[in-house]
């Protein structure tokens, strides 16, 4: 299964990841190789097992709806690069909210 | 060209947990911006989410009131994108496998009952708020919202008309309302409706493209919208154009929709499941102790209330409306079983004063047991009545118990037969002449012998009492008369009141004022018999007195019986 250098360039926007064309082409490589041993797997005949998701084994692990305190503003905003009031600042949004 | 209008809706309501779906940060609306965010919301390295189990219960519960299937096994999934208030760079979301699936909510729509299909509700997580302030550089974020459980409801495309999305999202609200799942308040954003709308030439099976349409928090803005964006398109098609599929926002102050801002390709979100938490499984008999816990709905109460409290079904409408007042009132009718009376005071007397003091029937300061004791004290003929509802507003706003109230204000009726005894005996010393007549068997007299004792004691004495002790004072020399009521007396047989009528030259109505009035009854109470106001029964009375040549309403009785 071959990768383009197109198709890494759109994973990394998605991933907003800034790739130089040298990593391009590494990363090109390696996701060719992952994608084949994935068509090696899919040799396996996988009928009536149920697909994993987590590897835990643990199933239905809750926590009560109690309300533990939460961070101290000052805390939450240390380390943003800038913050007023206790926001967040962030580059002006100029498209509107996606939908959730 | 004629068109079909083909609508569905996506809903998200915020779920009424205390804390968040995956930590244990308060849900509360409104406080200062991130005071209510942890390393889990704020989406910092390490931290790994749990998921809130009454969030899932009250998405169980919501699902069976739609009538949904609750999945057994349920997977959560990473919806992947970039938005500033998205601290994660992904959504914890559920794709492949809803919590609920399947279902249907029946609304009324113009040619009748409608069942609208719920093709599926999921619980996610919702998105913190981006702060838009112009002038500034930059954009303000606040995550206090970030991490909030939303249950997103989606309907099958069966709506047909702005109305019928209207009387969707009101029904599905009351719903949810009533299961205390969600609080619905659209202008809080609790309750976010997203109508997405497509035309087809009727008769058409294939769907026309379709538009999604959001910014919309209230039901006035659902409709407006909507039947906007069905004008645009039929002008679009109509005109040999073509609909995009895209996302339009509403402009309230425009009256219109516009395309949303967006970039083509963040519509990939690569959903995956969520490693970090582990399967959900939920078991027949989790699922059928949450079926328990899916109270009675709207409808069904009503009909409950017709049924079993004999209440018209205007009544038991008004009364189920809302699941506060709903509550108040059974709560009352188990201490009082007067489902009639209750119903009068809880849609009259308390339903004014919560309405004046913005108050809920949830948080009325005057509790079930309160007005409860309050229709005691009528029942037992300690007050009347009037008096109970002149009181009410002190009993509501004052927080003292009606008991407290009638003692300070003197309200108590009369009904102690030593006290009512003496003033009998006096009226009737006073009075030789119609004590007299009565024995001679003018029953009419009883009304004007009544109507001095209630004078002689302040309006305080209780009225039936005061029948019951006249007529057996005057009873013993009745011609072998069967003691009755003077409220039977007033249903078997009018007051003779015709000879006055051709002697003072009265009207039809002037007589049957004198006729109410010799019962004891109020101006008010006698305007409320003839449905007229209560000026016009002080203008009868006013030409009553003139033209009987009396002063006082007693006189008028005196001078009427004994004509």
């Amino acid at each position: 299964m071959e990768i383009t250098q197109q198709e890494v360039e759109k994973v990394a926007k998605l991933a907003r990841l800034a790739l130089t064309d040298i990593e391009k082409a590494a990363f090109a490589k390696q996701l060719s190789q992952i994608l084949t041993h994935v068509e090696t797997l899919k040799q396996y005949d996988t009928t009536g097992v149920v697909p994993t998701a987590t590897m835990p084994g643990q199933m239905n692990v809750f926590r009560p709806d109690m309300v533990r305190p939460s961070l101290p503003v000052d805390s939450v905003v240390a380390n943003a690069p800038e913050s007023v009031d206790g926001f967040f600042v962030v580059p002006k949004i100029i498209e509107d909210r996606q939908p959730l | 060209m004629i068109y079909e209008v083909v609508i569905g809706v996506e809903v998200h309501a915020q779920l009424r947990t205390k804390s968040k779906l995956f930590c244990g940060c308060g849900t509360m609306f409104g406080l200062s911006a991130n005071s209510q965010t942890c390393p889990l919301c704020l989406g910092l390295p390490g931290t790994l989410p749990v998921i809130n189990r009454v969030a899932v219960e009250m998405a169980v519960r919501a699902g069976l009131a739609l009538n949904c299937t609750i999945s057994a096994n349920n997977l959560f999934a990473r919806k992947n994108y970039f938005y500033p208030d998205l601290p994660k760079g992904y959504q914890i979301s559920q794709y492949e496998a809803p919590i609920c699936e399947h279902g249907w909510i029946e609304i009324a729509a113009s040619e009748g009952k409608k069942r609208v299909r719920i093709r599926r509700a999921h619980l996610e997580e919702d998105a913190g708020k981006s702060v838009h302030v112009t002038g500034m550089n930059g954009s303000r974020v606040d995550l206090n919202r970030a991490g909030t459980p939303l249950l997103e409801i989606v309907t099958e495309p069966d709506l047909r008309s702005a109305d019928e999305v209207v009387a969707y999202l009101k029904g599905l609200r009351d719903v949810l309302m009533y299961l205390e799942v969600c609080d619905g308040n659209m202008d809080e954003g609790s309750f976010r409706c997203e109508p997405n709308l497509s035309l087809r030439p009727l008769g058409q099976r294939e769907f026309g493209t379709k538009v999604e349409l959001k910014n919309i928090n209230s039901f006035k803005f659902v409709k407006d919208a909507v039947e906007y964006e069905i004008k645009r398109q039929t002008k679009v098609l109509n005109e040999g154009g073509k609909i995009h599929q895209e996302t339009r926002l509403w402009n309230l102050d425009r009256g219109e929709t516009a395309v949303m801002r967006s970039k083509e390709e963040a519509h990939d979100y690569r959903y995956f499941p969520d490693p970090d938490l582990v399967p959900l499984k939920l078991e027949k008999e989790w699922i059928e102790g949450c079926r328990k816990q899916v109270i009675e709905l709207p409808a069904a109460r009503m009909q409950r209330f017709v049924d079993d409290f004999a209440l018209s079904e205007y009544d038991a409408g008004v009364l189920t409306a809302s699941k506060a007042v709903a509550d108040y009132f059974e709560a009352c009718v188990k201490l009082f079983n007067q489902p009639k009376t209750v119903s009068n005071w809880v849609m009259g007397e308390l339903t004014r004063e919560l309405n004046n003091s913005g108050s809920d029937a949830s948080a009325s300061p005057v509790s079930p047991e309160r007005l409860v004791d309050l229709l005691r004290l009528v029942e037992q003929g300690t007050i009347s009545l009037k008096a109970a509802r002149e009181i009410f507003p002190e009993v509501y706003s004052s927080g003292k118990t009606p008991e407290q109230i009638v003692q300070e204000k003197g309200l108590v009726q009369v009904s102690d037969e030593g006290a009512l005894d003496k003033i009998i005996e006096d009226v009737l010393a006073k009075n030789p002449t119609q004590a007299a007549q009565f024995k001679e068997g003018k029953q009419q007299v009883l009304g004007f012998l009544v109507g001095q004792v209630m004078k002689a004691s302040g309006g305080k004495a209780n009225p039936g009492k005061v029948n019951e002790l006249l007529k057996q004072k005057l009873g013993g020399v009745l011609y072998a008369r069967p003691v009755i009521s003077l409220e039977e007396l007033a249903q078997q047989q009018p007051l003779n009141t015709d000879q006055a009528k051709v002697k003072f030259q009265l009207t039809n109505r002037e007589q049957s004022v004198i006729e109410h009035l010799a019962k004891g009854w109020t101006n008010k109470e006698i305007a409320n018999a003839l449905q007229i106001t209560e000026e016009t029964v002080k203008e009868h009375i006013k030409h009553i007195m003139q033209k009987t040549n009396s002063t006082t309403r007693t006189g008028i009785l005196d001078h009427v019986f004994n004509s």
